[in-house]
């Protein structure tokens, strides 16, 4: 994972929402939680509504997992891991980021 | 086996609620059901008559309908009264010549008003109160009279009144006994209740015994009084007691009381055993009751024993064994109540008063000659310990601790002594309208009705008179804590309050971004899709800032967040607000040319309005723009909050109308958009009462009346529709723009997250009355702050479109890659009378093959 890419700059992405890259021809949802620089990165493709919206969603925690909520359908997503909460079988695909001199940058 | 036949005389309230049991019960096939009314319409709620008055129409009383008993298989003959019974035969006789044959008959006849064979009683506006027709006859007497006289201080005779002055009429009270209400209550109970309604304007005359009616001199009549005096007056209202409706017993034979009714046995038998006799025109242990619930009970009872006689052949054990007496209601706005033997008749009873002139509170408990047990009591002006006093009557309970405490006011320390709901056995009748005993309750709720509006559902419980309220609430409490139920109304795990704790916290506390109030009464430092969009909403409705203002804008929930409605595809609809529905061509035009343009798919919303479909992340701006430069403001379709006020054409050109409908929803519109409630909020208003704008619909409901407007409130449609209920009548235009500021606030303040206004004052204790008083009496104190709180809002709106267009930074967002111009590839659409939608999965599949032959 040597090919980091640059996609926006950290101040595009204002705390506590998200947007969305196209990177490598696929959709990655990179999600601002806080003020700081943690960022998390996923598929933008809401598997349960199939629609590209994921980085739309709402984000936050539940019992100490940091997650974002589909905006179509509200199913919780572990931002880290990609998990589905309500569904064992569903998850996203997780992608590195990294904020590296201002720029926030997608492996 | 042929069917048999019943037939019900009378189709009032006891008949149609005889005809619902038996044509709703299992062995509704082998029964043909044939019902005659002397009345033109079907049955309807007798016991709200009053509210006809209100703006009620006859639709909203009616308790069924033609095709719900065309769908029962119930037939009915309106406007035809049973003249004749032929006991061997079997067979009655109509007034248009019909004759039908019975296996069982059923007497359902009520009763009529008693008019004293006063001379002079016979004239036009001499009238009395029972039907619909007759209060229509009120209605237009009213409108060409200034005074009127109610003869009779009953408890219908008051209502009466309270209709009488709601009209506009100068109004007298002439009773003939010495005091007001004399049979249910005493004398201390009397004289306050005389002053109370007096203070309202009423003038009260007792001991007035009228000898003639004559032509007046100021006004229409004068009535001649036995002591000398007279009284002048446009129109005379009789309300003197009713008496049994027993006409057919008396031609055909069957055994009467010494002074009328019907009588009947335990199982509501008459002296003839094929016919029975339910309701108001039944004399049961020389008795007849004048109150709807015992009539249900007699109901069930004939019920239970027609089908033990002619179908199960099990003999019916269920016995009418009489029937509590006991009422609490609003006479004029003044609590009333009383309870068992509010006289203290029984020997050796003793009394406790309580009489605060002050206040203007009386209370009067009568108990048993050991002090052990409550008889009866009188409450006049506040009337909170009913429920306690007549559950410790009817279920001969042992009082309490001091039984005077059972009527003094809570001093502070001491609570009041309520009844432990759990020393009452499962059998209580908790409800008398509708017969819901404490354990269907607990059943109910160990079923999962866990509110009071699912539990109002499920049993009826207190949704008649709602005098039980209170207790039903506690049985619900009682039997929840015991479930080991927690009820837990913490809004999610990160803040253990409600959304009202959390708008009281926000509000008193002064706070202005989501990290603070989670900071101070938060757990963990994220929140979520619940709580962040609650605070969003509490925040914008104290503050109203800009929602996509730094800080705020990760609050906003999916439509809140891009200012549009998020589609099933992740493309968005836009709704320009198109107040009260008045629009001009050209503004029809752009409308028209930018969903042409952008290909838009184009529906006409149910809040008249226009809302445009398929408009990707990057077009939003751009469509915006050319709105808001065309004159469109935003609609607020995304938001929890005011979308739309609908409206008719009104008085500016329907030939109908009484006031300027339009105007009045326009300005409505205005002055609320923008505002952040718990959900969406929809009004409508009416120029008339023919209603074309369906505000009793809405959550505020305005309909205009010759007098001023009339406002409802707290109906919905969509997935559980509710009528609205009147809230207020005949208001001027402050007035009702007043009303609405307090009602809209203090929903906004205290209802839970995601709560329609319907919901919120159903699970409100105290209900539309409690309501009511905050509202209009002010009694939380708060109305002045609640009108400041709306007047700021109203002050502070923008236009969220505006502003986001006007801000290059914010429309950063607004595009489907933050590093590419491109768009989102994954949309497909197909064509369907001429406009574009989405594909279908399936369509998909063969729009790919198709791109990649
Ligand atoms: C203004 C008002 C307020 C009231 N408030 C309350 C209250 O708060 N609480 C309470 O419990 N009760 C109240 N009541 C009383 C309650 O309405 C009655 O107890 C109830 O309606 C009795 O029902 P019923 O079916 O016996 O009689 P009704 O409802 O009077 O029905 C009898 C029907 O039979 C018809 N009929 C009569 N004879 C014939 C015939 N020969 N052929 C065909 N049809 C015939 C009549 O036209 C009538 O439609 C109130 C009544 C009034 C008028």
């Amino acid at each position: 994972m040597s090919n980091w890419v640059s996609v926006c700059e950290l101040k595009d992405i204002t705390p506590g929402t998200g947007v969305c890259a196209l990177h490598n021809g696929e959709q990655v949802a990179i999600f601002r939680v806080s003020a700081n620089e943690q960022l998390y990165a996923v598929s933008n493709y809401d598997p349960f509504s199939k629609a590209n919206v994921m980085s739309r969603g709402i984000t936050g925690a539940l019992g100490g997992r940091v997650m974002v909520a589909a905006p179509m359908y509200k199913q919780h997503f572990d931002l880290a891991t990609g998990e589905c909460l309500e569904d064992a079988e569903v998850s996203l695909k997780v992608y590195p980021v990294r904020v590296n001199a201002g720029q926030v940058e997608l492996g | 086996m042929s069917k048999k036949r019943i037939i019900v005389v009378g189709n009032g309230m006891v008949g149609h609620n005889f005809i619902n049991t038996l044509a709703t019960s299992e062995y509704a096939s082998q029964f043909e059901i044939l019902t005659f009314s002397e009345e033109p319409r079907l049955a309807y709620d007798r016991v709200q008559l009053s509210k006809y008055f209100s703006g009620y129409t006859a639709a909203d009383l009616a308790l069924t309908t033609e095709s719900e008993y065309n769908e029962k298989g119930v037939i009915f003959t309106l406007n035809d009264k049973v003249v004749g019974i032929d006991t061997h035969a079997k067979t009655i006789t109509t007034a248009s010549g019909r004759i039908e044959g019975y296996d069982k008959l059923v007497l359902a006849t009520g009763s009529y008003p008693f008019v004293p064979p006063v001379p002079g009683k016979d004239q036009d506006h001499c009238l009395v109160y029972r039907t619909i027709e007759d209060l229509e006859a009120i209605s237009a007497s009213a409108a060409v009279s200034k005074t009127g006289v109610v003869v009779g201080g009953g408890l219908l005779g008051l209502e009466a009144a309270n209709a009488l002055k709601a009209a506009g009429l100068e109004t007298h009270v002439v009773e003939f006994a010495p005091r007001l209400m004399a049979v249910q209550l005493d004398e201390g109970g009397g004289k306050l209740l005389r002053r109370k309604i007096e203070n309202l304007g009423v003038t009260v005359h007792t001991e007035k015994n009228t000898k003639e009616i004559v032509a007046g001199e100021e006004c229409r009549y004068r009535m001649n009084f036995a002591d000398g005096s007279f009284l002048e007056t446009d129109m005379i209202l009789f309300s003197a007691g009713i008496r049994p409706q027993d006409e057919l017993a008396r031609k055909f034979g069957l055994e009467l009381g010494e002074r009328g009714g019907i009588v009947i046995n335990d199982f509501c038998q008459t002296s003839n055993d094929d016919i029975y006799a339910i309701g108001e025109c039944a004399l049961w242990d020389n008795k007849i009751y004048g109150l709807v619930a015992p009539g249900y009970q007699m109901a069930k009872v004939a019920y239970n024993h027609i089908i033990g006689n002619l179908i199960t052949h099990i003999p019916s054990e269920l016995a009418f064994k009489g029937a509590d007496m006991s009422t609490k209601l609003k006479l004029l706005g003044v609590d009333v109540a009383s309870i068992g033997d509010a006289h203290g008749r029984t020997a050796g009873s003793q009394s406790y008063v309580f009489n605060d002139d002050i206040g203007e509170v009386y209370k009067r408990l009568i108990v048993s000659a050991d002090g052990k047990k409550v008889l009866g009591a009188v409450l006049v002006g506040e009337a909170e310990s009913y429920g306690t006093l007549l559950q410790l009557m009817l279920n001969n309970m042992d009082i309490p601790g001091n039984a005077a405490s059972l009527i003094l006011p809570a001093t502070d320390g001491a609570a009041a002594v309520g009844l432990g709901v759990s020393s009452l056995p499962d059998t209580a009748q908790i409800c008398s309208c509708f017969d819901v005993t404490k354990g269907q309750i607990q059943e109910a709720v160990r079923n999962g009705c866990h509110t009071m509006g699912a539990l109002k559902e499920a049993t009826q419980a207190s949704t008649g008179c709602g005098g039980c309220a209170a207790l039903v609430k506690q049985v619900m409490d009682a039997e929840l804590e015991s479930m080991g139920v927690e009820v837990n109304t913490d809004i999610c795990e990160h803040f253990a309050y409600t959304r009202a704790q959390l708008a009281d916290i926000v509000r008193v506390q002064g706070y202005s971004s989501f990290e603070q109030v989670l900071e101070g009464h938060g757990k963990g430092e994220y929140g979520c899709e619940i709580c962040k969009p609650a605070l969003g909403s509490i925040l914008a409705s104290f503050n109203n800032e800009y929602v996509l203002k730094d800080g705020l804008i990760g609050l906003q929930d999916t439509n809140d967040i891009f200012l549009g409605n998020m589609q099933k595809d992740g493309t968005y609809s836009i709704v320009p607000r198109i107040a009260g529905g008045e629009i001009t061509p050209e503004k029809l035009i752009v409308l028209g040319e930018i969903a042409r343009d952008y290909d838009l798919y184009t529906k006409i919303t149910g809040g008249q309005r226009i809302d445009l479909f398929g408009a990707q992340l990057h077009q939003l701006p751009e469509i915006w723009k050319k709105l808001v430069d065309a004159g469109f403001e935003t609609g607020h379709a995304y938001g929890k909050s005011l979308r739309t006020v609908k409206s008719c054409v009104g008085s500016t050109w329907c030939r109908y109308g009484v006031l300027d409908s339009v105007s009045m929803a326009i300005a409505l519109e205005n002055r609320y958009k923008g505002l952040r409630s718990p959900h969406k909020i929809k009004f409508a208003v009416s120029g008339c009462t023919r209603e074309c704008a369906e505000a009793q619909s809405k959550d505020i409901g305005v309909i205009a009346t010759e007098k001023g407007w009339n406002l409802y409130v707290c109906g919905n449609g969509g997935m559980r529709p509710r009528h609205a209920d009147l809230f207020a009548t005949e208001l001027d235009d402050d007035t009702l723009i007043k009303y609405i500021d307090r009602v809209l606030m203090f929903y906004v303040r205290t209802a839970d997250r995601l709560q329609r206004t319907s919901v919120w004052m159903e699970n409100m204790e105290g209900g539309l009355d409690y309501l009511k008083n905050v509202v209009i009496n002010d009694s939380l104190n708060i109305c002045e702050e609640l009108e400041n709180a709306m007047t700021k809002v109203v002050g502070t709106y923008q236009c969220e479109w505006k502003t986001t267009i006007e801000n290059p930074e914010k429309l950063k967002r607004f595009s489907q890659f933050i590093n590419s111009d491109k768009a989102d590839d994954n949309l497909a659409y197909v064509r369907e009378r001429g406009q574009r939608r989405p594909a279908t999965e399936l369509e998909r599949i063969e729009l790919v093959d198709l791109n990649s032959k």
